[in-house]
């Protein structure tokens, strides 16, 4: 495509800018639709557990439901409250949903599939991604409503306190694998993916990573910027119409960035499974093709994560904490060194 | 709004109403909130917003007509509720209840405490967090209700009681869907255990959280699961049996803590108990009557009435001072919420907001009961 654009607008700015247009358009259809589909696998998910049927009126087996629902959202009336600011209190939702689509730029969806190729991509998600906060501290501040602002502090604290363990869980991957490039990453896992390889650091390092994202995204049993039977709704209370599918949209974007850094640096992202020296299993796996291998991870992942909403109940904001800072903080520093030990004694392999 | 003096004073205290329309507050029940950050100074509760004068309305009802009315209060316990008002007619009567009205008013009541103790428990899974715990409960409720819509023709408001005994007899499965209901009761309870009782972030919600000790729940008022989880024997099916509690094998559950997860787990060995004693009646219907003998008009003596019962909730009394007329003179109704909600500002207090939840979750509030 890019040879035949060049051949189309001979401009170099000017096929970057095309380009960039292009990409930018699929990626936020790509991403609408994805957002639709988490809503909808949400409520099978939660019927499933329920022992109820979930969506199942609207298109085959309800899959138009959550379409449904985004059109009567987009029906309501964007209302703003009078005490509220503005200004603010209508940019809150944009940035959320930009930092959830910034931090998608890097994933490789499938070999040499990659929108941005970036050497520093682990680092460039975490620190994106912790850009949030200040979206939601924006909404929570700016709605003039006491729930909304018990929620925002809420969030602040929970979200730069689980940043930290997100962030040393990385940085052992990083250690092992020595790039923080995305693509390396996945390089590196092309004799097995690192959670199967047996490294005890790695695994600790999953399990923190997964805890601490779900509390990242806000979601159950760490959904207490939000906490509905508590706060009303928290951060979110005031918003309505599309301002607030906004926010919903962009918990699945997030819900779906997680998991996709979780299968690429723990799960070998688009890398097919391979056993050892069995090349007749290797082969057939090699035919899968890699952005099959991808999803299939994200979604496991994700599955994963949504079950924890549908099984736990909601933390208390202190035990929240010290959860983070007496638990998985002491703990992932532990590991950091270990990782930092294997990759010096050059025990990994 | 936020920087009006009402709401945010000088000591920088944060003044937050919970209610009358909170997710949390199940009802109308208005809970004035100060805080300090997340730790809650002061607990104010605001009623009134479900007035509907029901003990003055009693006034101008006869005595055949005041026990329905009754319903509407806690219409968890319906049942319960019409029964004291049943039995307070036939003590000032003196009219003997047949056996056979007896033992189905038991099975009913013991039935409607089970259901009412499970929306408790399906509301305590919702007020932590976790929704899935509701549908497991409401799975079975929806067994009992429908075996209260089939006898009784109403599956919430029951409305069978009559002064003397039932309305109706009851259908000729009745037996055999009682039964049914327990299997499925007893074959789904470890799934309970399973999704909440075990988790250890509900256990750590609950323990050591909104202690209440006996001697606190005593000058409270507090009755019911609520005082007995701080010790206090106040069952009222033990210490002041009716309709023939007295030949029933249960126990009368209590616990030592105070928390809320004392009180967590009183309620959850109840539903056992109610089984329990359905168990043992429901083979051994006597046959025979379903009313005593009473008048169509009924008129009390004159003086002054109290029954009381156990509901699912506590001790409900009814109060009835009679000038011998057709209707009471005047009517008073001594509701287990209104004195069980009295205890939450003083066990809510240095508690987090999360804990004002499982606090309101635990001691389980009806707010039509308190307000009446």
């Amino acid at each position: 495509m890019h040879t035949w654009l060049k051949n189309a607008i001979p401009n170099a700015t000017g096929l970057l800018i095309t380009e960039m247009v292009i990409t930018g358009v699929i990626l936020l259809v790509f991403l609408i639709l994805l957002a639709f589909f988490l809503g909808y696998m949400e409520r099978k998910v939660a019927a499933f557990m329920e022992i109820r049927l979930g969506p199942n009126r609207v298109g085959p087996k309800g899959t138009l439901q959550i379409v449904a629902d985004t059109l009567k959202l987009l029906f309501k009336e964007g209302f703003t409250p009078d005490a509220a600011d503005k200004f603010l209190f209508n940019l809150a939702p944009g940035i959320i949903i930009t930092t959830a689509l910034l931090a998608i730029a890097p994933v490789a969806f499938a070999r040499d599939f990659q929108i941005w190729d970036i050497n520093i991509g682990v680092l460039y998600i975490s620190s994106v991604s912790s850009m949030a906060v200040i979206g939601i501290l924006m909404a929570g501040w700016s709605s003039s409503n006491k729930y909304s602002l018990i929620g925002a502090m809420r969030s602040g604290a929970q979200i730069v306190s689980y940043e930290l363990s997100i962030g040393l869980s990385l940085i052992s991957i990083v250690i092992l694998s020595g790039s923080l490039s995305l693509n390396d990453i996945v390089e590196s896992q092309a004799n097995g993916w690192w959670i199967l390889k047996g490294h005890i650091p790695v695994v600790i390092a999953f399990v923190i990573f997964i805890i601490a994202s779900t509390a990242e995204i806000n979601r159950a049993p760490f959904d207490l910027v939000e906490a509905d039977q508590e706060l009303t709704g928290g951060f979110n209370t005031e918003y309505a119409g599309m301002k607030f599918a906004m926010f919903l949209m962009a918990e699945y974007i997030n819900l779906f960035v997680v998991s996709a850094v979780a299968a690429t640096i723990f799960l070998g992202g688009w890398m097919p499974f391979h056993l050892g020296n069995l090349t007749g299993f290797n082969h057939i796996m090699d035919f899968i093709p890699s952005s099959i291998w991808f999803f299939g991870k994200t979604f496991f992942i994700i599955f994963i994560i949504m079950q924890f909403r549908w099984t736990f109940p909601r933390l208390r904001i202190d035990q929240l904490l010290n959860l983070e800072w007496k638990y998985l903080l002491p703990i992932s520093m532990v590991n950091v060194l270990l990782a930092t030990l294997m990759a010096i004694m050059g025990w990994h392999f | 709004m936020l920087f009006e003096p009402d709401h945010y004073n000088e000591e920088g205290e944060f003044v937050v109403n919970m209610g009358p329309q909170h997710p949390s507050t199940h009802g109308v029940l208005r809970l004035k909130v100060w805080l300090d950050g997340e730790t809650i100074k002061k607990v104010e509760p605001h009623l009134g917003y479900i007035h509907r004068s029901i003990e003055k309305m009693t006034e101008s009802l006869s005595y055949r007509q005041f026990i329905y009315v009754t319903s509407r209060m806690d219409y968890l316990s319906a049942h319960i509720n019409n029964q004291v008002c049943a039995l307070v007619v036939e003590k000032a009567l003196q009219v003997e209840v047949p056996a056979r009205a007896q033992a189905i008013r038991v099975i009913l009541a013991e039935l409607t405490r089970i259901s009412s103790h499970l929306l408790w428990f399906a509301s305590i899974g919702l007020d932590l967090g976790g929704v899935t715990p509701f549908f497991y409960a409401f799975r079975e409720r929806e067994a009992i209700n429908s075996l209260m819509d089939e006898n009784c023709g109403a599956r919430l408001t029951q409305n069978f009681m009559v002064p003397g005994g039932i309305m109706k007899d009851v259908l000729p499965n009745f037996q055999q869907r009682v039964k049914e209901v327990l299997k499925q009761f007893k074959d789904n309870y470890h799934e309970y255990d399973e999704i909440l009782t075990g988790n250890v972030i509900f256990q750590n919600r609950l323990k050591g959280v909104g202690i209440l000790t006996k001697e606190d729940a005593i000058a409270f008022g507090c009755t019911g699961p609520t005082a007995r989880a701080s010790g206090l024997n106040c069952d009222i099916r033990k210490l002041y049996p009716y309709d023939g509690y007295e030949k029933l094998q249960f126990d009368e559950i209590t616990s030592t803590g105070g928390d809320c997860w004392a009180r967590y787990e009183v309620r959850m060995a109840e539903m056992k108990q109610s089984v329990k004693i359905i168990e043992q009646l429901i083979d051994n219907i006597p046959e025979g009557e379903i009313v005593g003998n009473t008048k169509k008009v009924i008129k009390l003596p004159k003086g002054e009435f109290y029954q009381r019962v156990e509901t699912a909730r506590g001790e409900l009394g009814v109060y009835i001072v009679s000038d011998g007329g057709t209707t009471p003179y005047r009517c008073k109704y001594r509701s287990p919420n209104f004195a069980n909600l009295s205890a939450i500002p003083h066990i809510a207090r240095g508690h987090k907001i999360g804990d004002l939840i499982s606090i309101m979750a635990t001691i389980d509030l009806i707010i039509p009961d308190i307000d009446r």
